[in-house]
């Protein structure tokens, strides 16, 4: 007993020692590019990590892109992001920024709002950039929306010329501003292109509990939905799950949310992911660092992105060449105006043509 | 040997225990290429470094001190409160609605108006599973789950249908006189949450360090606890406190919300999943082993790495899981102190045998609180 305990604690020692002596020599990673402190950016997430195959992903590809596009470094002096591990993080990881000296600071997510805004008027010298939300009158915020329902129209349009049974399906995360658009849009745009087609529609509650949103989509299946959209954020993972489950007995589509989610979709015998609605937040904050760097930082302002400007797109994917011709018309439509996608669900029917 | 244990108990054993959760995670960190030296100082800078950071880590503890207590109360009586979240929920809500109800009240009445708000809601929602529990022996622990749902869900109803601002998902921010962080705090902490509602908390720790020791619901609560049976033959009503101790749980976690309510948010949001103080704060309390004075070094401690944690991946290209699984590694150690102990306790044996006296019942007799109140 008693040697056996010896040699544990030498053991121990031994470790701290290596460990220890390892750290002193060990340096910083990373080095590559150079630092840019009057132009550094960092991106703070809405809750979760930069690989939720959504929403913060592809805010944090857009700035990764950015910083490597000027050859800048990770870290601090170039650009990198903060996770927030729950709401109460917000206000301490602006403030940890604003420490660190980062000269724009971007917030993902209509969560944000307050830390922002509080941060904004507290530091007058630094930037920031709200995404899915609009701060008033504060001369050192941009603010940049998304007309996420003219996506979603368009994936309407695609899940109407796709569908053989006529009952397609929606997936909602959670009911809020930004995913009544999504809603409104998809059920606009179905009913444009045929209003005898039903369009199931489903909430999970929650943007990441992927258990939830399978049983959903198992269920809409089982009735005899074939095409589901989904904007559930994480939760849209159970989506295509199900989807694999019932794709051995019968065809089915999933129409993948904010980023290109063809790699989601893929099974044994094919890609079950018709088609994506892009939301283009890297893009965005790409652009809004480029014009800071520039000096033509849209502070005060707000930018909407809609089909026009390409903030939001709909790609092909597996689509029919047939659909994605219609898909391209109704597109011209929207960005010529003759279309307005309604914002709420409520309005649906008010903009629909009789 | 009877002082130098106490001595082994009180300070080298929690010490040993941070250090052997460092040492993990600096063996983590450094496997993973990352340096452990420079990200350790970057979180205890993060932490403790600026009067900012000391602020943050301070209102990160405010609340988890007061849903700890709540679960050590509770589990005090034999009732394990997974609750804590929900209840938390509802007083968050309940002391948001109450300052927004009356925005025209002075300070001195619309502070402790919306804190007695919180405090019954909460009391309500867990005075609900108490209250099935204590008359139809209904298992808490699947009550207060479920109730966290529909804490969950109802509370995001009520704030979508009757508390948002326009086309937004959060409430109007709370009128200036309810609110517990002030400009000359801001200005203290270099606008840091920093917020008043850590007296309350403190004030609390000590309350109940007295309820339990010195009253005689305190001493029932611990009879009910430790033999339900008992304490009824003793002509004590099991019934009556468990409902007792399960109102003071559910009133401290209602408090706990508003720390968020009228401190850190000072608004309520549609919540995408229940407030993390409820989880943390479970730990927190059985980090403590139910003591109140522990609660109060354990939410510190909670604070420290969860801010300090944060600091770790904005000053260096470490991610943030890996920040994570050192913070969960130190908190494990911690907790998984009776292991230390136990080496402690060997280490220390007399060189003679002394037969009825083993070192180890020596050692766990100092600490009675310790590591025996937590059971399900």
């Amino acid at each position: 007993m008693k040697i056996s305990h010896k040699l544990g604690m030498i053991a121990l020692v031994a470790v701290t020692a290596t460990v220890l002596g390892a750290c002193g020599s060990k340096k910083a990673d990373d080095t590559k590019g150079k630092t840019d402190p009057k132009n550094s950016v960092a991106l703070v997430t809405d809750g979760g990590g930069v690989d939720d195959k959504s929403f913060n992903q592809s805010g944090w590809e857009g700035l990764e892109k950015w910083g490597k596009k000027h050859d800048l470094v990770k870290g601090v002096g170039g650009y990198n992001y903060a996770q927030s591990n729950s709401d109460a993080d917000f206000t301490p990881n602006i403030n940890k920024l604003i420490q660190a000296k980062y000269a724009m600071i971007v917030g993902t997510g209509y969560k944000l709002h307050a830390s922002v805004e509080k941060a904004a008027k507290a530091n007058p010298k630094t930037r920031f950039l709200i995404i899915d939300e609009v701060i008033d009158g504060q001369k050192n915020v941009a603010s940049v929306t998304f007309r996420d329902n003219e996506g979603a129209f368009l994936a309407g349009v695609a899940a109407a010329k796709t569908t053989k049974t006529n009952k397609v399906g929606f997936v909602g995360g959670m009911h809020s501003a930004v995913i009544d658009r999504f809603e409104a849009g998809f059920r606009q745009g179905v009913a444009t292109v045929n209003p005898k087609i039903s369009v199931d529609i489903q909430y999970v509650g929650d943007f990441s509990k992927p258990a939830i949103g399978q049983s959903l989509a198992s269920a809409m299946f089982n009735n005899n939905v074939d095409v589901i959209y989904h904007a559930a954020g994480g939760s849209g993972a159970g989506v295509f799950s199900a989807a694999k489950n019932v794709i051995k007995n019968k065809k089915v589509w999933v129409i993948g949310v904010d980023q290109d989610q063809t790699a989601e979709g893929k099974y044994a015998g094919g890609n079950l992911t018709l088609t994506s609605t892009i939301k283009g937040v890297g893009t965005a904050i790409e652009k809004v660092a480029d014009d800071a760097m520039d000096g033509k930082f849209p502070g005060g302002k707000t930018t909407v992105y809609g089909l026009k400007e390409n903030g939001v797109q709909l790609i092909k994917g597996n689509m029919s060449d047939a659909a994605w011709t219609v898909v391209k018309d109704y597109k011209q439509q929207i960005i010529d105006g003759k279309i307005t996608v309604a914002e709420k669900p409520a309005d649906v029917n008010k903009y629909l043509k009789k | 040997m009877r002082i130098k244990n106490t001595w082994i108990s009180g300070l080298a054993i929690p010490l040993t225990s941070i250090f052997l959760g460092l040492l993990l995670g600096a063996i983590i960190m450094l496997l993973s290429g990352f340096d452990p030296i420079a990200n350790y100082v970057n979180m205890f800078s993060g932490a403790l470094g600026t009067p900012n950071a000391i602020g943050e880590v301070l209102r990160s503890a405010t609340p988890l001190m007061l849903t700890a207590l709540g679960f050590a109360v509770a589990n005090y009586a034999g009732f394990f409160n997974i609750g804590l979240a929900g209840q938390a929920l509802v007083g968050w809500l309940a002391s948001v609605a109450f300052a927004n109800a009356f925005p025209h009240l002075p300070s001195i009445l619309i502070i402790p108006g919306a804190l007695i708000a919180a405090a019954l809601a909460g009391a309500f929602w867990s005075g609900i599973a108490g209250y099935f529990r204590a008359y139809f022996g209904a298992n808490e622990v699947i009550t207060t789950i479920m109730l966290n749902y529909i804490a969950l869900y109802a509370t995001n109803a009520i704030i979508k249908a009757y508390m948002t601002v326009g086309d937004g998902d959060y409430s109007k921010m709370i009128p200036k006189a309810a609110r517990l962080r002030t400009p000359f705090l801001e200005q203290l902490t270099q606008n840091s949450t920093f917020h008043y509602g850590i007296i309350l908390s403190v004030v609390a720790v000590f309350f109940i360090a007295w309820l339990l020791k010195r009253t005689t619901l305190g001493f029932e609560i611990r009879a009910v606890g430790m033999n339900e049976d008992a304490a009824l033959y003793a002509g004590m009503s099991p019934k009556r406190t468990i409902m007792a101790s399960m109102l003071i749980s559910g009133a401290l976690c209602g408090l706990g919300g508003a720390m968020e309510g009228l401190g850190n948010f000072q608004n309520i949001i549609v919540n995408t999943a229940l407030p993390s103080i409820g989880f943390d704060g479970m730990s927190v309390a059985l980090l403590a082993a139910g003591s109140p004075i522990g609660i109060l070094f354990a939410a510190l401690l909670f604070g420290t790495l969860s801010i300090g944690g944060l600091n770790i991946s904005i000053a260096s290209t470490t991610p943030p899981e890996i920040t994570s699984i050192v913070v969960a590694s130190i908190i494990f150690f911690v907790g998984a102190n009776y292991v230390i102990r136990y080496w402690f306790a060997k280490l220390h044996k007399p060189t003679k045998k002394q037969p009825g006296t083993p070192a180890k019942a020596e050692v766990t007799a100092q600490n009675p609180m310790e590591n025996k109140e937590v059971r399900s």
